[in-house]
């Protein structure tokens, strides 16, 4: 028994030693959403990346406050009224690449990846699945990727004057270059 | 045995997990950063009064503010909505420290232009700051036609002037309070009894009903005891909805001039004798100039 915990901390150890780890902290998240009476955009361009290519580990934190909007009276109610930056400051993600095995970090290319993990926005957290690619060069990685977000599943509700006016589903575009860590 | 080993490793490999990923979120290591408070009032004004809110850079605020008369008129006035006193004003961020402003109400025919610098913004985080601060100034000119032509009438007997520090603090995401000192300097006014040079002590409020309606409340109190004798101070109270780019207010108050130097010093109506008007404010902001992010 003893052998065997042992065995597990060295695997442990071992695994987390050599591991290599990307880290980027301006990385950018835009969200969009087009409804019928108003277009929502916004982008921030402060996102925590990082990314450890041995065990596929995939976390992003984003400070909700570093939302920029076009009009800065939607900036102000997005943080005020909807996701409540004071309560919630950080969003928060943590997954893994499924297809680790199918990107060779060490060679240079575009290489498409899915990523599972939970998502946690203005306190609650719930699984989310996102396909995208990895371009790989020499200096680092690129991460983007588009997927969907029901912003009801997160506790954000939109009263009913304004029901029509913002949509429920935004598309949220991922543009994170990441650095290896030395 | 042997399930209970498996079992115990496969525990520590899932909390493994967990940790691993939590430490690769430890990575981020984010010095602390200042905080400031937001939205500590849903729009540039409290009811009649400034608030501690300027426009974002690049945003443009058109006010419509308009009184009625007095309700206790009766029936005869249809209980003051036969008259009328309106302001049309707007109101622009050149940064998010500096507004320009201006306007012109029919009370008196007086222009108005006005600037509202912030000082001291809350916070909390790295640098903690208990209030906000900011000066508001306000110049107005009186364009009534002179009624006694035999006295010698200076273009300077015209103006009016306001003076004014606004300290607020945000409490909580319900509850914020104004103090407003205020100074108002008139060249001109009717009889000695008044004085030229006004004091008074505003305060405000307002208390958040949901996240998009409010109740404020404002009061003025005047220190400047010939002014205090003769007027009575201003207190207006209102309810607030805001919709996206719009807040709308619909108040009642004993203040017929809507500028900061008529109703502060001028307020003829006696709360306790039900000299008492209702008013409305809408505004709608409109953005001129985009972040930097979103110019094309």
């Amino acid at each position: 028994m003893k052998k065997i915990i042992l065995f597990v901390f060295i695997l442990l150890i071992a695994n987390t030693s050599f591991a290599q780890r990307y880290l980027s902290k301006t990385g950018s998240i835009s969200f969009y959403s087009d409804a019928p009476l108003e277009k929502i955009e916004a982008q921030n361009h402060q996102v925590n990346c990082a990314l450890d290519t041995k065990s596929g580990f995939f976390v992003v934190k984003i400070l909700m406050r570093s939302f920029i909007f076009e009009k800065a009276l939607m900036q102000e109610h997005f943080n005020e009224d909807y996701v409540e930056s004071d309560k919630f400051p950080n969003a928060f993600f943590k997954g893994k690449i499924v297809n680790l095995k199918d990107i060779n970090f060490s060679k240079p290319g575009i290489y498409s990846a899915v990523i599972e993990g939970q998502m946690t926005i203005h306190g609650i957290t719930r699984p989310v699945k996102a396909k995208g690619t990895f371009t790989i060069s020499k200096n680092g990685i690129l991460a983007r990727a588009k997927f969907p977000l029901k912003i009801g599943n997160y506790g954000i509700s939109i009263p009913d004057v304004l029901t029509g006016k913002i949509a429920t589903e935004v598309e949220i575009s991922t543009n994170i270059y990441l650095k290896p860590l030395k | 045995m042997k399930k209970i080993g498996t079992f115990f490793i496969l525990t520590i490999l899932f909390t493994a997990q967990l940790f691993a990923q939590d430490n690769l979120m430890s990575l981020f290591n984010e010095p602390p950063q200042t905080v400031y408070t937001e939205a500590s009032f849903k729009i540039t004004r409290i009811v009649l009064g400034q608030s501690i809110v300027n426009p974002g850079k690049g945003n443009l605020i058109f006010v419509i503010q308009h009184h009625f008369g007095y309700v206790n008129q009766g029936a005869y006035d249809f209980f003051g909505l036969d008259q009328a006193t309106i302001r049309l004003g707007f109101e622009y961020g050149i940064t998010n420290w500096l507004m320009i402003g201006v306007g012109r109400s029919s009370y008196g025919k007086t222009y108005d232009g006005n600037l509202k610098v912030k000082i001291l913004r809350q916070s909390t985080g790295k640098r903690v700051m208990p209030v906000s601060i900011s000066y508001f100034g306000s110049l107005g000119i009186n364009t009534l036609r002179q009624q006694d032509k035999t006295i010698d009438y200076y273009f300077t007997n015209r103006l009016t002037f306001l003076n004014q520090i606004l300290i607020a603090r945000k409490f909580n995401r319900r509850i914020s309070l104004q103090l407003t000192p205020s100074l108002i300097h008139r060249n001109l006014v009717a009889t000695p009894q008044i004085d030229n040079n006004t004091w008074a002590l505003g305060g405000g409020g307002r208390f958040l009903l949901t996240k998009h309606t409010s109740i404020d409340a404002e009061y003025f109190y005047l220190l400047s005891k010939k002014t205090a004798a003769n007027y009575h101070n201003s207190f207006s109270i209102g309810f607030n909805i805001e919709t996206g780019g719009h807040v709308f207010q619909v108040y009642v108050s004993n203040s017929q001039g809507i500028i900061g130097q008529n109703f502060i010093p001028g307020s003829i109506g006696d709360w306790l004798k039900g000299d008492v008007l209702i008013g409305f404010n809408i505004t709608r902001t409109f953005v001129l100039k985009k972040p930097k992010e979103f110019r094309k």
